[in-house]
């Protein structure tokens, strides 16, 4: 049985450092959610809030409609799955697993059924036997997250669970996470500061920064119509430039481009945020900002430039590689268009993204 | 690597301290077993005989079972949980309470044993106390109970810095996802905790044993007719009456087979049950609230005014006045002059005998440490092995052993400060190799081969590399060897002379004669000792705590 999590402005403080000052987030019954930030910014702790393991300074956590703060961990039915896999080495794998359903003092037959079934799904069948020692990381995290799983927890939390393999296996076990999670449609709290791995396995994702969330959205929207400069830098690869806009016409350096929305009137100077794959690029004057090739990389499906503008500003180009032409040589003079209906245009503080309400 | 090198300096270094080891502990202990199958001086095993036949000497080997497992038991009951407390529950001067467990540790346990006569003895203050005003007697302390009351808190400290290294070792995602299914308080501490830590409390539990099973001045002290084996051989060996050497070999050779399968069992299942563990973040302390916490409190500071309790009413008894042997009203430095001129040179003879031992320990330590650790090899394992015979076998032992094998020439020891300096440095030698074995596991070889690949000779590389590397676990491992010689008393007793006389010897002594004051003074001194060794190795080092 899945729930919905409501977190209501929630406060939190170490000491008398407030680490989360206000949050409020409600995640969906069923859903992969994740918290996604850079290091430090409070999701391991906001993680651990729900699980019962931190403190709660201010406001409250609902399972459904459910108050949950005074409740311990063991009672909140819970599923966690920890970043160094937390497997007990004194158990062998079946044991593991088992541990939750024999502290319910379930049936020793119906233990049994269980954890062979959650063995088969994460594949771990056959090492049933085997101490921790002699498992690999990635067939540890296999048995943690079975482990969490059979106990059929309301949630399932789960702190950088990836970080600790290699990339190779983080590709695979995030397919498998994700795989696990839709199958038992169990609404899951996903901790991560890897962007690909956030996109790859999550419905939605809340982007931190400061114990303060600047986004919730599907990967989509999080990556094309970021609310803010700090998301449009986090996510994905990005130019950040600094315009004037008057009417329907950004400046740059000097060059003028057309723009189909309207601005709010009172903005002048804007900052742009330019996906590398938003700018085109011609070695002939077609118009545009004019620029020099400072080096670039062939990474088959697409070529990567880094060119250097007018103003001595460096900026990242994606092509899709072409066939049959030789890519620019450094020093080459290129000029830059800009894909100007897909790029976001944010206040000169970052805060506000002025390309999203269209005409305001 | 450099193991290929034709000229390899340390291989002189595996072959010298095998030949140590051969001359001053296999050969000694060989002349242990030749002279107790010797009985008269021809071949026999009538001496073995003669202990089996008469409950008066078996009876020993049932005491020293009852004594040594009781003992055991009760440390290891004791030392968990206040491991435990210290290391999850916020207590109230908590740093102050881990130096006096330290400080409890580091005392002699005949000075406890007599300290508890002083208090609850018949003639003891506690006693007197509740027969005069109540007219109630106390609990008897000699024999069984007392020893197991002396040892329990003397022994309870080394199991307790066992647990409390295991328990910063179990990270805390272990403890948390055991309780994020349910199973927290004492089930945790049983299915999760306890397992984790078990091969730590067996070690633990094995250094008990075995110093229960040697130590010889508490039952001397507070046994009266409860004998154990140590008394029993010393007795047998040094006194007039009794006097067969033959016989006292025999025990003793009995007594280290039994120490050693004992640790050889515990090895096995502690091998089986280690896990590898590394701990990102370690078990927090966390403040309790309401009985809980009441209770922890109060279990700990029972326990830790029980523990220092014999030292510092020892001390106190060495500021009152004295007339003749017995204390009488008002405070005085009597018992300090008369300390001083009565056996003042003992003092003298400690350092002198200490810091000898200690210098030799420190090289061969480090030394030792280095082969076994970089050179691996059969010899090195060996060196190993005979390392830790030390552990086994018990001081009273290894005296009788030495007497044997060095009363006549070419070796001629017996009676001089060199068998005295020996025996303290063969018996704590083990405590620093230990200590510079761990860290130099932690040396990376890698900058020992920078060094050699930039051009520096083995020794320099050693001398300018790897020494400096190794110093400080060298220095944590030398306090406890030194610390360990300043109460040693099984084998000095039978090993010194009037001229060699140790500060410890000159306590157990003064004791048995009554002179409780002039005891009570020199253990005061040796307190004092100990105080400002362990507040000049915590200034050094910056640490808190001793490991052992
Ligand atoms: N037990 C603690 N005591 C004090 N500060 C803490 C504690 N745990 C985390 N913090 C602080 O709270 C902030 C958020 O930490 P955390 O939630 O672990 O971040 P993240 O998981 O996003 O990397 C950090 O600044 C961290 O230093
Ligand atoms: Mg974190």
């Amino acid at each position: 049985m899945s729930v919905r999590i409501k977190f209501k402005n929630i406060l939190k403080k170490y000491g008398n450092t407030v680490v989360i000052p206000d949050l409020s987030l409600d995640i969906k019954e069923g859903e992969f959610f994740t918290l996604l930030g850079p290091s430090g910014c409070g999701k391991t702790t906001l993680l651990r809030m729900a699980a019962g393991f931190n403190s709660i300074e201010g406001g409250e956590i609902y399972f459904n409609d459910k108050l949950i703060n005074n409740l311990s961990p063991g009672e909140r039915n819970i599923g966690m799955v920890f970043q160094n896999y937390a497997i007990f080495p004194h158990m062998n794998v079946f044991k593991n697993v088992a541990f939750g359903l024999t502290n319910r003092k379930v049936p020793k037959q119906k233990i049994e059924e269980a954890v062979n079934k959650i063995l088969e799904i994460v594949q771990i069948q056959e090492y049933k036997d085997r101490m921790p020692e002699n498992l690999s990381g990635g067939q540890q995290q296999r048995v943690a997250l079975a482990r969490a799983i059979v106990i059929e927890p309301d949630v399932l939390l789960m702190d950088e669970p990836l970080s600790n393999l290699d990339a190779k296996l983080r590709v695979d076990m995030r397919n498998a996470i994700k795989g696990i999670q839709r199958k038992f449609g169990i609404t899951t709290i996903y901790v991560t500061h890897d962007q690909e791995e956030a996109m790859a396995v999550s419905d939605r994702i809340a982007i931190m920064n400061k114990g303060i969330i600047q986004q919730v959205d599907v990967p989509q929207t999080i990556y094309q119509k970021p609310n803010n400069l700090f998301v449009a830098t986090f996510i994905g690869r990005t130019n950040v430039l600094a315009a004037k806009v008057s009417k329907n016409t950004l400046i740059l350096n000097g060059c003028e481009f057309t723009f189909g929305k309207t601005l709010p009137s009172d903005q002048t100077n804007v900052l742009l945020s330019i996906r590398p794959e938003e700018f085109f690029i011609s070695n002939e004057n077609k118009g545009g900002l004019k620029g020099k090739i400072e080096h670039s990389v062939f990474l088959g499906l697409n070529t990567h430039y880094f060119i250097t503008l007018a103003n001595g500003q460096e900026v990242e180009v994606i092509e899709r590689s072409k066939h049959g032409t030789a890519l620019f040589a450094p020093k080459t003079e290129v000029w830059l268009n800009i894909d100007t209906e897909n790029i976001n245009i944010f206040d000169k503080a970052g805060l506000r993204n002025l390309s999203l309400g269209g005409n305001v | 690597m450099i193991e290929t090198q034709k000229k390899d300096m340390w291989k002189w270094v595996i072959y010298g301290s095998l030949i140590l080891y051969a001359v001053f502990l296999l050969y000694p202990l060989l002349s242990l077993l030749v002279k107790s199958v010797l009985p008269g001086g021809s071949f026999g095993f009538s001496s073995f005989g003669k202990f089996f036949a008469n409950k008066f000497y078996y009876g020993t080997v049932i005491n020293s079972m009852l004594v040594t497992f009781s003992v055991t038991i009760c440390t290891v009951l004791l030392a968990v949980p206040i491991a435990y407390i210290l290391n999850t529950i916020k207590i109230k001067f908590s740093s102050t309470i881990q130096i006096l467990i330290l400080l409890s540790s580091v005392s002699a346990p005949f000075i406890g044993a007599y300290a508890w006569i002083l208090l609850l003895g018949r003639s003891g203050v506690v006693t007197q106390f509740f027969k005069q005003t109540f007219n109630i007697s106390t609990p008897d302390i000699y024999g069984f109970t007392g020893i197991l009351v002396v040892l329990t808190l003397q022994l309870c400290p080394l199991v307790y810095m066992y647990v409390s290294g295991a328990l910063k070792t179990v990270d805390s995602s272990l403890i948390e996802a055991s309780e994020s299914m349910g199973c927290t308080g004492i089930k945790k501490m049983l299915k999760i905790v306890g397992p984790l830590i078990l091969p730590t409390i067996l070690a633990g539990a094995l250094l008990v044993f075995m110093r229960a099973l040697a130590d010889f001045g508490t039952p001397m002290l507070i046994g009266e007719g409860f004998r154990t084996i140590p008394v029993l051989i010393f007795t047998e060996f040094i006194s007039e009456m009794g006097e067969d050497d033959s016989f006292a070999a025999a025990v003793s050779v009995m007594v280290v087979v039994f120490a050693t399968s004992v640790f050889l069992v515990q090895k096995l299942i502690a091998k089986r049950k280690a896990y590898k563990m590394s701990s990102l973040r370690p078990m927090q302390i966390k403040e309790e609230k309401g009985i809980k916490n009441v209770l922890a409190h109060l279990f700990v500071y029972v326990y830790i005014l029980l523990a220092i309790l014999p030292q510092l009413y020892v001390i106190y008894t060495s500021f009152l006045k004295t007339s003749g042997k017995i204390f009488v009203k008002g405070y005085s430095l009597q018992s300090y002059a008369a300390a001083f001129s009565k056996v003042g040179d003992s003092i003298i003879n400690t350092f002198i005998l200490a810091l000898s031992a200690l210098a030799i320990i420190i090289v061969l330590a480090i030394l030792i440490a280095y082969v076994t650790v970089r050179r691996p090899s059969a010899l090195t394992n060996l060196l190993d092995v005979s390392t830790m015979l030390p552990y086994i076998v018990p001081g009273s032992i290894l005296g009788i052993a030495l007497l044997t094998a060095f009363n006549k020439p070419p070796l001629l020891l017996s009676a001089t400060a060199i068998i005295m300096i020996l025996s303290f440095a063969i018996r704590r030698l083990p405590y620093t190799i230990r200590s510079s074995c761990a860290i130099l596991h932690q040396v990376s070889i890698a900058s020992e081969e920078a060094a050699i690949s930039l051009g520096a000779g083995q020794f320099k590389t050693f001398m300018r590399i790897t020494l400096p590397a190794m110093l400080p676990g060298v220095l944590s491992g030398a306090v406890l060897s030194w610390l360990s010689i300043l109460t040693e008393l099984s084998a000095s007793i039978l090993l010194y002379t009037i001229a060699t006389r140790t500060m410890t010897i000159a306590i157990y002594t003064e004791v048995l004669r009554g002179n409780y004051g002039t005891a009570a003074a020199l253990s005061s001194i040796l307190s004092f000792i100990t105080v400002i060794t362990l507040l000049i190795f915590f200034r050094l080092t910056g640490k808190k705590e001793l490991s052992m």
